[in-house]
């Protein structure tokens, strides 16, 4: 699995975790558990009565185990959406 | 491995992963490992209203999705949803069956 995703090293990607989190950094590095290395990362949260907040995280390691999705971000039609503006719920924790 | 096996046959189909938190997801499927890991293509979520999180397509003409192209962690999927006639059950039990009578053989 990690051949498939070394190919995304230094481009962003947008990792779903366990418990219903949303992380958008640059990818810096992994490994065959699927940790994960992200630079300059942010989490986005949703709410259903605000828009999305960004929080700054920083460089972030992320244990294998907790992830659920690793999204390949197109940063054109990324910056192109207006988070601002999207409520919704967060998403639920995987419940195994 | 079986399962492996049938997933692999899979590749370039259109599948909906249904995950554990509710989340589904619909993409062509582009490769699987021996853990069930998913690599969808051209991502769409079902229920983009309750699921703007990842795959956004704009309200307007345009469609937009930031995420295009996804890898699932196979631990988190709950339910994969396969095009009609693309698997026969029959032969799907049979397998499961030899399988198991092989490992049994073998012990």
């Amino acid at each position: 699995m990690a051949k498939k995703l070394s190919s995304l090293i230094d481009s962003p990607v947008s990792i779903i975790t366990n418990d219903g989190r949303n992380i958008i950094g640059t990818l810096k590095g992994l490994d065959q558990k699927l940790n994960v290395i992200l630079e300059e990362c942010y989490e986005r949260v949703f709410s259903k009565e605000a828009g999305v907040e960004q929080v700054t995280l920083g460089l972030y390691i992320v244990r294998g185990d907790n992830i659920a999705i690793v999204g390949e971000v197109d940063e054109h039609k990324d910056s192109g959406t207006d988070w601002t503006s999207i409520k919704a719920e967060p998403l639920k924790h995987i419940v195994h | 491995m079986l399962f492996y096996s049938v997933f692999k046959r899979l590749i370039g189909k259109e599948i909906v992963v249904e995950l554990k938190n509710d989340l589904a997801l619909k993409g062509t499927l582009h490769s699987v490992d021996q853990y069930l890991n998913f690599k969808l293509l051209d991502v769409q979520v079902i229920d983009e209203e309750r699921f703007p999180h990842m795959v956004r397509s704009s309200s307007s003409r345009a469609r937009k999705a930031s995420v295009k192209n996804c890898f699932i962690r196979g631990s988190v999927v709950r339910y994969v949803q396969i095009p009609p006639g693309e698997l026969d059950p029959e032969v799907l039990q049979d397998s499961t069956r030899t399988e198991v009578a092989k490992e049994h053989a073998s012990r």
